[in-house]
């Protein structure tokens, strides 16, 4: 990982107005990694968009930790069968059009 | 312009409290937010509709005049100089379509004709702008070969690059390129998904091709030369004699490009399809009757 693809954590938070604890609680069940260098934290750059969506799904609608790493499985997996879902509709054109 | 009713989307009475309207919208909020329904753009714009309902509902001055007008919007209207809500869309090359983002400027021509579009809230905070999410169709022969294209975005062009071997349903990031942030956040990002469309002559399955090739009769039983057309260009094909009809053959690296990969292509799986001859004169029947003796 590069040096350029990390951002602190603190400046993450002042720029979202989210609480370190919320961060910090996500990164305790897993959720987000946190780098540690020079005793400074930092999150990657690749992990921003859906950390942004876990904020939404905290303060827009409320839900509570467990629920965020419930509904983040499910989500994991929903992706997992549209993607299944369009290479066997892929295929079954293949059959259907021949 | 139809009358939007505030409270029948958001399932109230119309004397119901701020804590109702508040329980309501977040108990429909959770149900169709977009983070929880990727790629559902019913649920993208029952949200909308809920946001709307809710920015109405939820603020006094505004939930009076729309009380007060609501049912007969027109004098509302005369009240407040109307805005057409802006629909954003991205142009290429002569198709459009329209963008499915969730963000909450796309408001009903009825609110807007009500509130202008200054009857949003301000909100003191800097948020990203929101993702656009786009299809772009290409047919199977554009995503055979690299190629560039030109996009307009909301009046700006942006150049594309969309490599070789690109699937369907593949989507691609364009970083910065969707809706402006607010208070001086950044922008957005704007996903590109490549629809391809069905082609008549070649199907796809991952980076092989399967086509089918029509032979007479002669050439299948004798042997001879078939010439096909792939999509780099014109092959000919050596028939061995006593070919039965559906038989397969395949043609290595003669397929779709590997994405990403520069050199690399699948196959092409051809089957032939024997022609049986018709309009047979009576000397070429007497031949087939000598044959079938034979």
């Amino acid at each position: 990982m590069q040096s350029d693809d990390l951002i602190l954590v603190e400046e993450f938070c002042n720029k979202n107005n989210v609480a370190f604890s919320f961060i910090s609680s996500l990164q305790q069940v897993g959720l987000v990694e946190i780098t540690s260098v020079d005793q400074s934290y930092y999150i990657s750059q690749s992990d921003l968009k859906r950390l942004e969506q876990l904020i939404r799904l905290h303060y827009d609608l409320q839900i509570n930790l467990e629920g965020i790493d419930a509904i983040t499985h499910l989500l994991n997996r929903i992706q997992n069968l549209q993607t299944e879902l369009a290479a066997a509709r892929n295929r079954l054109r293949l059959y259907e059009d021949f | 312009m139809e009358f939007v009713d505030y409270y029948k989307i958001l399932g109230v009475d119309k004397k119901a409290s701020d804590s109702d309207i508040k329980s309501a919208y977040r108990k429909l909020a959770r149900k169709y937010h977009p983070d929880l329904n990727p790629n559902n753009k019913e649920a993208n714009k029952k949200f909308q509709e809920i946001n709307e309902a809710h920015e109405v509902l939820s603020d006094p001055e505004k939930r009076k005049k729309y009380d007060k007008y609501g049912s007969d919007w027109k004098q509302g209207e005369e009240f407040e100089k109307a805005r057409q809500a802006q629909s954003r869309q991205y142009q290429d090359t002569g198709q459009t379509f329209n963008s499915a983002d969730f963000g909450g400027e796309d408001f009903s021509d009825f609110f807007s004709s009500m509130f202008g579009k200054q009857g949003r809230s301000k909100q003191q905070a800097k948020f990203r702008g929101q993702d656009y999410n786009a299809e772009l169709h290409l047919s199977l022969e554009a995503a055979y070969t690299t190629h560039q294209k030109t996009l307009a975005v909301d009046g700006k062009n942006i150049r594309i690059t969309i490599p070789a071997g690109v699937e369907d349903g593949q989507v691609i990031k364009l970083k910065g390129h969707g809706a402006p942030g607010m208070n001086g956040g950044p922008h957005g990002d704007l996903f590109i998904t490549f629809i391809l469309e069905p082609n008549p002559t070649f199907k796809r399955v991952g980076n092989d091709l399967f086509t089918t090739a029509d032979i007479d009769l002669y050439t299948a039983v004798l042997g001879g030369e078939h010439t096909i057309d792939t999509l780099s260009g014109k092959i000919k094909l050596k028939v061995n004699p006593e070919t039965q009809n559906g038989t397969k053959i395949r043609l290595k690296e003669k397929g779709f490009p590997v994405y990403k990969s520069e050199g690399q292509l699948g196959d092409l799986y051809v089957t032939y399809s024997v022609k049986i001859p018709t309009n047979l004169t009576e000397k070429q029947k007497e031949l087939f009757r000598e044959l079938s003796k034979s």
